[in-house]
């Protein structure tokens, strides 16, 4: 079952009326499917597809340029670790070789139990607070091998389950714009007239 | 871990404060601390004058885009076509340039701010509808974005009929998925379209006359639409004061590297220098361990590099770009003498060469071919053809003179910033620009990791005649 549930396609349509045309909902509803699911799967792509109008394959084909989406299951926790020159300047490369050893597998690898997902990733926008990490797209900075160890442990004994939620699950809370508050988005070709506040002056 | 109470790598100082003042509040981020420092007085007197004063306002304080490129945000307004509808503004949160991060902080730390500046733009500008594009591996940003949202449509600020006005926009808050290319405002457009996110050819797809749908499309970027409230409270003399007549207001840079006090700090734009930065108290404090400084990247991994010779240059994109580099994105990177160099460049030529959509070959091709080669010298296996070999790749993607700074221990003249460039965006001379910085600054380092190979003349065996 990867089809959108019931309660994520009545989400999914109030993403799509937000905007002019359809398929631009597509990379928030991908991001949806993997929030239910921990990664994209085929017939996931198939109902995204069915719910912006266009084929399996075009959505296969934004889906596949952007690195956040997985076609495959990955680990409960993705552990990005960032390598960029701020990081590499401030030891990321010796903190890789410490989270490979840690977890036991090099990187692009899943632990056995299926907990941990060891990446290289690059610049995360963090980088004064060199060497740092994402669990899940949750930040560490500073982090020393100690440090690393510790995270492990204590995302092992699920005590940070509340700060970083499973793979797939990006913000926690959601835009929603109220019925009677919202102005509704309209297809381009609908507009005739300028925006009433300019009074059909022209905005300079 | 190092916890920080407020937002970590921000560091205050006592200087004029335009995006961060609110910075200091563990609150910062809600209605309630908002509302209770200025919020929402901006678009309030905005909207008591008609739009073209407005447009007139940010036109008169050139509030200078601090994505990159340094287009005054006023100007760019204007070049939409005339009573062409409907126009869209798409805010550029899609911070990834190496080294920066001055627009995930501001979408954390003063969200409310980003959505009045907003407000401002499409009220000035006549934008019926607002795209915010998030980068999509931001989650506490993307978080803190849409609860402000949810606050502000709430209370009347954004939406139908705001303040009782006849203005109405919606912001709808979108997340992007990780891809450094959409950084570049068209790769931006398609990917808010639905698709893959690769630039597109300018002309025809200028953006103000040719963007989302095929509409006029303002693209911003965080901090410099962060700075409009400011701006309108305050009004066009009091920016103007701030910094010089060229670069007015102040700027977030972000220093990171083997400095004393790494961080984020608001600066005052165009008088400030490298050296007060790197080396001043109230900024980074001097080199870690008291090293010397070998070499820093000013403005984010794309930029060419300055060394020590370079520090007493102000933040002032007309004297930066002569001296051969650029300002960007606002983020310096600091090497100290031990800084391993041929190392340190190949994980920025790494980085692009990762990150070209692949669209157009020069950057597809070069940029990886540049990544191997440099790696096998990084390694010990290139040899010295390899080092020839990279200029040429380099000079496929930016034919002619590469920008890089004057040293004159090696007694090297400028060649000024810009180049030409063969590939439609910036990523693939993004992949050349560390290394070109580096071949010319310190080659001996290169010489010394390749090995001596005696060239044997290929005629000389086997000739057919």
């Amino acid at each position: 079952m990867s089809r959108l549930t019931d309660a994520n396609v009545v989400i999914a349509k109030e993403i799509i009326s937000r905007y002019p045309r359809p398929k631009s909902a597509l990379v928030p509803l991908l991001h949806l499917s993997q929030e239910q699911n921990g990664y994209i799967t085929r017939e996931a792509m198939v109902h995204l597809g069915e719910l912006v109008g266009v084929t399996s394959a075009e959505v296969y084909g934004t889906a596949s340029f952007y690195e956040m989406f997985r076609f495959e299951p990955v680990g409960k926790y993705l552990i990005n670790m960032c390598g960029t020159m701020s990081c590499a300047l401030m030891g990321a490369g010796e903190l890789m070789h410490h989270a490979e050893h840690k977890l036991g597998v090099k990187a692009g690898g899943t632990t056995a139990d299926g907990m941990f997902t060891l990446a290289h990733a690059e610049c995360q926008a963090a980088c004064t607070e060199a060497p740092t990490l994402q669990v899940n797209y949750r930040y560490r900075f500073r982090v020393t091998p100690a440090d690393f160890d510790n995270l492990i442990d204590d995302l092992r004994a699920g005590k940070l389950a509340d700060e970083i939620p499973p793979h797939g699950v990006l913000a926690k809370v959601r835009q929603r714009i109220p019925a009677d508050k919202g102005v509704g988005a309209v297809a381009p070709e609908d507009v005739t007239e300028g925006p009433a506040w300019l009074d059909g002056k022209p905005a300079l | 871990m190092s916890s920080y109470p407020h937002a970590p790598g921000f560091v205050v100082g006592d200087r004029p404060k335009v995006v961060t003042s609110r910075f200091e509040y563990t609150d910062s981020f809600t209605i309630e601390r908002y509302l209770a420092t200025d919020g929402y007085k901006a678009i309030r007197k905005a909207l008591s004058k008609p739009a073209a004063d407005v447009h007139e306002e940010v036109k008169g304080a050139t509030v200078l885009g601090r994505g990159g490129a340094g287009f005054p945000a006023g100007t760019k307004w204007g070049l939409t076509p005339q009573q062409v509808w409907p126009r869209y503004l798409v805010v550029n949160g899609d911070e990834s340039e190496p080294g920066t991060y001055k627009d995930r902080l501001l979408m954390e730390r003063d969200p409310h701010q980003l959505i009045e500046g907003c407000l401002i733009a499409c009220y000035a500008a006549g934008l019926s509808q607002c795209f915010l594009y998030i980068r999509g591996e931001m989650a506490l940003a993307q978080e803190r974005v849409a609860a402000a949202l949810n606050e502000a449509y709430a209370a009347g600020y954004v939406g139908k009929n705001i303040l009782g006005s006849k203005f109405s926009v919606d912001i709808v808050l979108h997340w992007g998925a990780g891809a450094y290319v959409v950084g570049e405002e068209t790769a931006l457009i398609e990917s808010l379209e639905g698709n893959r996110g690769m630039p597109r050819l300018k002309p025809p797809f200028f953006p103000a006359a040719n963007g989302l749908y095929g509409q006029p499309t303002i693209v911003n970027n965080v901090e410099t639409l962060a700075n409009l409230p400011w701006l309108i409270r305050n009004g066009v003399e009091a920016y103007t004061a701030i910094g010089t007549k060229t670069s007015p207001g102040t700027r977030m840079v972000a220093v990171s590297g083997h400095v004393k006090r790494p961080g984020v700090y608001e600066i005052i734009n165009g008088t400030t220098t490298f050296r007060d930065l790197l080396y001043g108290e109230e900024f980074c404090g001097g080199i870690r361990n008291g090293n010397k400084l070998k070499a820093f990247v000013p403005g984010g991994g794309s930029a060419p590099w300055f060394t020590p010779d370079q520090l007493d240059l102000p933040f002032e994109a007309s004297q930066v770009g002569p001296a051969g580099s650029m300002l960007g994105s606002g983020a310096i990177m600091v090497m100290d003498e031990t800084t391993d160099i041929p190392a340190a460049a190949l994980t920025l030529t790494h980085f692009y060469a990762h990150e070209s959509c692949g669209k157009c070959t020069p950057c597809r091709e070069g940029g990886t071919w540049l990544e191997r080669i440099l790696t096998r010298v990084v390694n010990g296996t290139g040899t010295d053809a390899d080092l020839q070999q990279l200029i040429e790749v380099g000079t496929s993607i930016c034919p002619g003179d590469f920008p890089h700074a004057s040293n004159e221990a090696l007694g090297i003249s400028a060649v000024p910033f810009p180049y030409k460039m063969t590939t439609i965006c910036f990523v693939g001379p993004s992949a050349y620009a560390p290394i070109h910085s580096a071949l010319t600054l310190f080659r001996s380092e290169f010489e010394a990791r390749v090995t001596k190979r005696i060239t044997i003349p290929v005629t000389a065996v086997g000739a057919a005649s």
